[in-house]
């Protein structure tokens, strides 16, 4: 055995932080093998995928409103994984609610700004709450597996929408194109830079993070969610209601995926299409768990993830690669975050056999 | 109604070979304690690997072979993470099937609307001619015939042999097992690599018979039913044959109705296997005490040999 790890028997705050960095050296230095491989120079198409799109000011742009949406679902999916609830969903609670939001803005078409715009907003945050209610329910119920559940709804959720945007909600004047109608300006997300494209969610999202960063860390629902995924025998000895707890993780990680969907497609895209999401709802498990599980930490995740997506376009256009890049990216950042994360438990020893060690085997959390 | 009942069934065979394949692979894996999340990436690794290496040799077995190669080889980087590294099960599987989806489309890039040699089907003589049963049995691909012949051997592997025996004991205390001397680690890499294998010639199978041109969905969530699949047999083999059987009707079904132009729209035909994953699920999970009896006790947990 080469590797031999030992308890230090306490959470190395050193690594906690350093391991996310950590992994992202690893990850450049893999994702430059790979490119190295594919007959691309190494040095310069990292240079491409993960600077180049930073160079113009409508680069930044372009990263800010990616991370809008990676943000926003990240944020709810930290919290479920916070209280071990593995909602892996987000994707088709996503889609529900710009199903549900799109809905409104199409049939009020003349209603007022003020009046349609939060309308729209709350029926998005609700279809993506009732959609992640349904995992809920069969979790809880019926003891099935959430982690199946939610993904089979994701599956689901993306054939309503193309059964909607190819049925009664095609655009009578669309060409034929499996798409909605425009949605009216009184149902449109409002730019806060204009021109630029930056627009309101951009700035709702690391609000909202702040927000649930004040929940965690103030509130007793805060510290019982905590308690409930670090330790939950002591949750249940604490008098938590476990139920309690794996619906509020749900309803809130679904009602910010649904908003993130409505933003998506009142703002950037402008109606509903077959593909509105390229997946943020699993990227946004890597920008959760990159982001250490904490609302702030997914601020920072969620614009490098975003910065990837734009990376993958950046060496399509200039060196002629895949986007599909962009998946082996988050994918073996991912891998490498959570190796690097041994660090925080254990010290790595190489080839050296351990004392007798009276440490009692620490229960590894999460 | 004779000729059109075989051919039914002769589909729903076809529909759920992939699944068993992948399926048996996975029980294997969570006999011994370990829930692979990934795979559906390690899926489409094995359709892309299969693929390109039938297309690059023109020998559709090679490319089996290689695709149940590349299975393996990428259900290491898992392995390694979660046994050695320690790291979150359930997390590391879902990378893996994020990174495999990424992976498979950047080495199928070259290969999409190009076609590759398919796997013929081996008709065994005079058993083949069987009325009804011989073409659905009897009528298959060297692939459909080895996911019968492999998940026998996993039913008498996991219930009639010693190994079989230390595997579930692994998957069911870990500690335990490692007290009295069994290699947990390497008993887990082997089922690991055994269940990426399995799941890399399900994918094999779809990217080289059931539809074969490369395309970067190609498995469409199978992955992920395969896993639901081994909770609707509560991990015991021969069940595994009957949710797949049961899920290849369904996916049949769906495509039978929008062949026949059913008044019902076609997306929500092809929502039915998903819909029907839901379903079974609910109707195997609501027993907490069957669950709970058969589920590995170590499922999902890291191991870590204190001294």
């Amino acid at each position: 055995m080469m590797l031999r790890l030992e308890p230090r028997g306490e959470r190395a705050a050193l690594w906690v932080y350093g391991a996310p960095a950590l992994a992202l050296v690893c990850t450049v230095l893999i994702t430059g093998a790979i490119f190295a491989i594919l007959g691309a120079p190494p040095v310069k198409a990292i240079e491409t995928f993960l600077l180049s799109p930073l160079d113009t000011l409508a680069g930044v742009a372009s990263v800010l409103v990616r991370s809008a949406p990676l943000i926003l679902i990240g944020i709810g999916l930290a919290l479920c994984y916070r209280a071990s609830v593995w909602n892996i969903g987000a994707d088709g609670q996503f889609t529900v609610g710009a199903i549900t939001g799109g809905g409104i803005a199409l049939n009020f078409p003349h209603a007022p700004f003020a009046l349609l715009y939060p309308a729209v907003l709350v029926a998005g945050i609700a279809g993506g709450m009732a959609y992640a209610a349904i995992v809920a329910l069969l979790k809880l119920r019926f003891n099935a597996s959430e982690i199946l559940t939610s993904l089979m709804l994701t599956y689901i959720a993306q054939l309503l929408l193309v059964w909607l945007v190819t049925g009664p909600w095609r655009d009578p004047h669309g060409f034929g194109f499996p798409q909605s109608a425009m949605f009216p300006d009184a149902a449109t997300t409002p730019d806060v830079f204009p021109g630029t494209g930056i627009h309101l969610g951009c700035l709702l999202a690391p609000l909202l993070a702040l927000l649930v960063w004040l929940l965690m860390t103030r509130s007793t629902l805060g510290f019982q969610l905590r308690v409930l995924g670090a330790a939950p025998r002591a949750a249940r000895y604490g008098g938590f209601s476990q139920a309690r707890l794996t619906w509020i993780a749900l309803l809130v990680s679904g009602g910010l995926s649904g908003l993130a969907g409505i933003i998506e497609v009142t703002g950037p895209i402008g109606q509903l299409t077959t593909s509105i999401t390229p997946g943020y709802g699993f990227t946004a498990v890597i920008v959760a768990f990159l982001g250490r599980l904490h609302p702030v930490g997914v601020i920072f995740a969620g614009l490098l993830l975003a910065l990837s997506y734009r990376g993958g376009d950046a060496a399509q256009i200039s060196l002629g690669m895949p986007n599909a890049v962009t998946g082996i990216f988050q994918g073996i950042l991912l891998f490498c975050l959570l190796g690097a994360d041994v660090l925080i438990l254990y010290r790595v020893r190489l080839r050296r056999r351990a004392r007798l060690a009276p440490v009692a085997a620490t229960e590894r959390a999460s | 109604m004779s000729v059109a009942g075989g051919g039914i069934l002769v589909s729903i065979v076809s529909a759920s070979t992939p699944l068993l394949l992948a399926a048996s692979g996975e029980l294997v894996a969570e006999k011994s304690g370990v829930l692979n999340l990934g795979v559906e990436g390690m899926m489409l690794i094995g359709a892309i690997a299969g693929f390109a290496t039938a297309h690059v040799t023109a020998s559709a077995p090679l490319g089996v072979l290689a695709a149940a190669a590349a299975g393996a080889a990428i259900s290491m980087i898992f392995a390694v993470l979660t046994l050695a590294l320690l790291t979150n099960q359930i997390a590391t599987g879902l990378a893996l099937t994020i990174f495999g989806h990424g992976f498979a489309a950047l080495l199928g890039a070259r290969f999409v609307g190009i076609a590759a040699p398919t796997l013929q089907r081996l008709p065994l003589p005079l058993l083949a001619d069987i009325p009804y049963l011989g073409p659905v049995l009897f009528d298959q691909t060297a692939l459909g015939y080895a996911s019968f012949a492999i998940l026998g051997a996993i039913a008498w592997f996991l219930a009639r042999t010693h190994a079989g025996l230390t595997l579930r004991a692994v998957g069911d205390n870990h500690d335990a097992a490692h007290a009295i001397g069994h290699p947990v680690r390497a008993i887990r890499y082997g089922a690991i690599g055994f269940g990426g294998a399995m799941a890399g010639m399900g994918g094999a199978y779809l990217s080289l018979f059931y539809s074969p041109l490369w395309s970067q969905d190609l498995t469409a969530g199978r992955g992920w039913i395969a896993l639901a699949l081994v909770v609707f047999s509560a991990w015991r083999p021969l069940w595994l044959l009957v949710g797949a059987y049961l899920f290849g009707g369904i996916t049949f079904l769906s495509l039978y109705l929008q062949g026949f132009g059913v008044a019902i729209p076609s997306p929500f035909i092809s929502m039915l296997p998903y819909v029907g994953t839901v379903a079974v699920l609910v109707l195997i999970s609501r027993d907490r005490r069957r669950i709970r009896l058969n589920q590995p006790a170590c499922l999902g947990q890291p191991f870590h040999a204190a001294a």
